[in-house]
């Protein structure tokens, strides 16, 4: 069994790039759970054509600790299976402390058979405390790829979550496998993204183009792989997952300063204005 | 046990070996105590009440009462607003308090439940209080918390009233003992001064046995007159670490002027406490107040070679160790090591000065803990350690005999019923010391030496 987590800025496209993915994954008969690390719960939507996924948190709060694995997980496009972690509503409570426990409690209900592929975290933004290293500690994930575009923000949040990665790979097993770039069409964005990659010592392993079809097969609640099997954008996952499935560069990353960071972006990002 | 504490002092960061200070929310729970019909709720788990009622017990040796909103997992998750308000209904109805007093605790803080925000969304029963204070135990020590407490009381209840001033004073006792809180309110009366005293744990925490379970004694301030501080005239703060912050409130609150003096201990900073009621009332001091204060200026000096010289080390909690220290100097005696485990560079400062104008050198510390006193000891003995029951563990592996003074005191009786504030508690002290150091040189020395009077 392969667990993998998936980091990354907000808004980056973890979600969207995880289900499509998993959905790639899946078609090559592959045995998969989906576990959304994320308060809003929206990581498995396109995998069960719908939010129709009750949380591990919201069935705590409501039935309390004793609950039947089936109540929580539910079977989506080619038999992937779901969780949500959820968490409390925004402004209070714990959502960090939400993961451990809803992670916690997948394990003692027996959610981690041993036909399993792969497990996939989907985990919210950025490593903001404990709760959100869950996935990645106790030799849980033991791979990590974090999704970014060739935006500042996407590679600053990049670098940052490195940071924690390395933290844990000390005392884990965890490493990162790779650098997903999910474009945003930014000027030379593959080039920077394979310097940004070569820098933190891993590989861009794979550029996926934008392509609008993304947003329309998220409309109808389903991953492109389901709404049209046949398009380009159907055959890049594939790729993503091809290359992920393959991968065996697995690496503790060496995040880099601040500086080094904007030398990159200067370097690639400036173009010349012909 | 501790044979194995190093005499080599290496640098230490982040790491504190027996503590000098505890939790915040037992100083809050102590303070809330001293409301009349109060019980105090800890909004966290259970075992955080647990250990806080229970420390508190083993002090006063009386049962301590208080609620608990009992986290589970699922309320460090969503937060704790549901347990609180499922709280406060039950404990009104079931234990029928006046005022519920909240702290909070590391979990509830760390989490960032908003405490005012579920009070105010909660239905209160008409006449009945909820009130709050902030106190997570990764900050100050429980000091710190009886602080923040007794500052909720000023910030929940004291108001004013226009062009309303009585001729009531306020003190504020800081964290000491039921007894000394008697003594002062004993010493108040005779100078004549009319006072609110907040919080008072007389009546509450030293109770008779009746035979009777009494939830609620007849002691405490009341909620009339907690309303009431924000009329009186002055406010007397005594004990800095303890006591300012809610004299403060006042003043900013109610414009009631705050005097902020040591805490009672020893013969100087009573004198200091009398001469503040004596500029409030523009009365003479009692004859009664004189004698007392001559008869104990005259043990001083009748048993000055018992002590006078002796190197002594002081700990346990700021307000009482550094008048505590003040009065070791006035008794002759030289304080070579003060620490206290609440942080506060305004301890270093004053501890530090006093030292300095008495002429000795020692070390002075705040946020220190005990295995850096015992390696100070081990390095330069001393005749005498003054501090609570934790420092029995340096008397014991040194043979340095311990004075029980301050907070806790877990092993001997005693402190709820015989004051250490005052002029009476300056001579308690005086007795113990010198009988400390005596029983000690009567066990140990050549039979030549064994004198029937000493």
């Amino acid at each position: 069994m392969r667990q993998v987590a998936i980091y990354g800025k907000g808004g980056i496209g973890k979600s969207t790039t995880t289900q499509n993915l998993t959905a790639a994954l899946g078609e090559m008969g592959k045995k998969i759970m989906i576990v959304g690390c994320d308060p809003k719960a929206d990581s498995t939507r396109l995998i069960l054509g719908g939010l129709a996924q009750k949380t591990v948190l919201d069935t705590l709060r409501e039935e309390g600790d004793d609950i039947d694995l089936d109540e929580i997980m539910k079977i989506g496009f080619k038999g992937i299976k779901c969780v949500e972690s959820g968490g409390p509503e925004p402004g209070v409570g714990c959502a960090g402390r939400g993961i451990i426990t809803s992670i916690s409690m997948l394990e003692s209900l027996g959610a981690y058979k041993e036909d399993l592929d792969y497990v996939f975290y989907d985990v919210l933004g950025d490593v903001v405390c404990g709760g959100f290293a869950m996935p990645i500690r106790e030799g849980k994930a033991q791979e990590i790829y974090i999704v970014a575009s060739g935006e500042m923000m996407a590679m600053y949040a990049a670098n940052n979550i490195s940071k924690g990665i390395q933290k844990y790979a000390k005392t884990g097993g965890t490493r990162l496998g790779g650098i997903i770039c999910n474009s945003r069409k930014v000027d030379n964005e593959l080039e920077m993204l394979k310097a940004f990659a070569k820098e933190l010592g891993t590989q861009l392993i794979h550029f996926v183009p934008r392509d609008n079809i993304v947003q329309r097969a998220e409309i109808n609640r389903k991953t492109v792989i389901d709404f049209d099997p046949t398009s380009n954008q159907a055959d890049e996952y594939r790729k993503l997952a091809k290359a992920i499935d393959d991968n065996d560069m697995f690496v503790i990353p060496k995040p880099m300063t601040q500086e080094r960071l904007e030398e990159i972006l200067m370097e690639f990002g400036i173009l010349d204005v012909a | 046990m501790l044979e194995l504490t190093p005499k080599e002092i290496s640098k230490r960061k982040a790491l504190t070996i027996n503590p000098a200070k505890t939790c915040q929310p037992i100083g809050a729970m102590y303070a809330a105590l001293g409301i009349h019909k109060c019980l105090p709720h800890s909004h966290g788990s259970q075992g955080c009440c647990s250990y806080h009622r229970m420390h508190l017990t083993r002090h006063y040796r009386d049962p301590i009462m208080a609620s608990t909103s009992s986290f589970t997992e699922g309320a460090a998750v969503f937060g704790g607003k549901p347990n609180l308000q499922t709280a406060i209904k039950n404990v009104f109805n079931i234990y029928k308090p006046d005022v519920i007093a909240i702290n909070t605790t590391c979990l509830s803080e760390t989490i960032g439940d908003d405490i005012p925000s579920i009070i105010q969304s909660t239905d209160i029963p008409e006449g009945k209080y909820v009130i709050h204070a902030n106190t997570p135990s990764y900050v100050g020590s429980h000091i710190t918390g009886f602080s923040n407490m007794v500052k909720a009381m000023v910030s929940y209840f004291s108001e004013k009233e226009e062009n309303v001033l009585t001729k009531k004073v306020n003190i504020i006792p800081g964290f000491v003992e039921p007894s000394d809180m008697r003594e002062i309110k004993r010493i108040a009366k005779i100078m004549g001064l009319d006072i609110i005293m907040f919080p008072d744990t007389s009546g509450v925490l030293d109770t008779p046995n009746t035979g009777k379970f009494i939830m609620y004694p007849d002691g405490g301030t009341t909620v009339e007159e907690l309303k009431a501080t924000g009329m009186s005239r002055a406010t007397i703060a005594l004990g800095k670490f303890a006591s300012e912050q809610a004299a403060y409130e006042l003043e900013k609150k109610c414009n009631v002027t705050p005097y902020v003096l040591k805490s009672p201990v020893g013969i100087k900073a009573t004198d200091e406490l009398i001469m503040k009621m004596a500029s409030l009332t523009g009365k003479e001091i009692p004859y009664e107040l004189e004698e007392e204060r001559g008869q104990l200026v005259d043990l001083m000096i009748d048993i000055h070679q018992h002590y006078s010289g002796k190197k002594v080390a002081i700990f346990g909690d700021p307000d009482i160790t550094i008048s505590m220290t003040e009065f070791a100097i006035s008794l002759g005696m030289k304080p070579i090591y003060v620490i206290t485990g609440t942080p506060g560079k305004d301890f270093d400062d004053i501890v530090t000065k006093m030292l300095e104008d008495a002429g000795i050198e020692g070390k002075v510390k705040s946020a220190g803990d005990l295995f850096e006193l015992h390696q100070w000891i081990k390095n330069e003995p001393v005749d005498l350690l003054i501090g609570n029951t934790y420092g029995k563990y340096i008397s014991k592996a040194e043979n340095i005999p311990l004075v029980r003074v301050g907070f806790p005191i877990l092993d001997r009786v005693g402190h709820t019923y015989l004051p250490t504030v005052g002029y009476k508690g300056a001579i308690r002290i005086i007795e113990k010391i010198s009988s400390a150091l005596l029983d000690k040189f009567d066990r140990e020395c050549a039979d030549e030496d064994f004198e029937l009077v000493m």
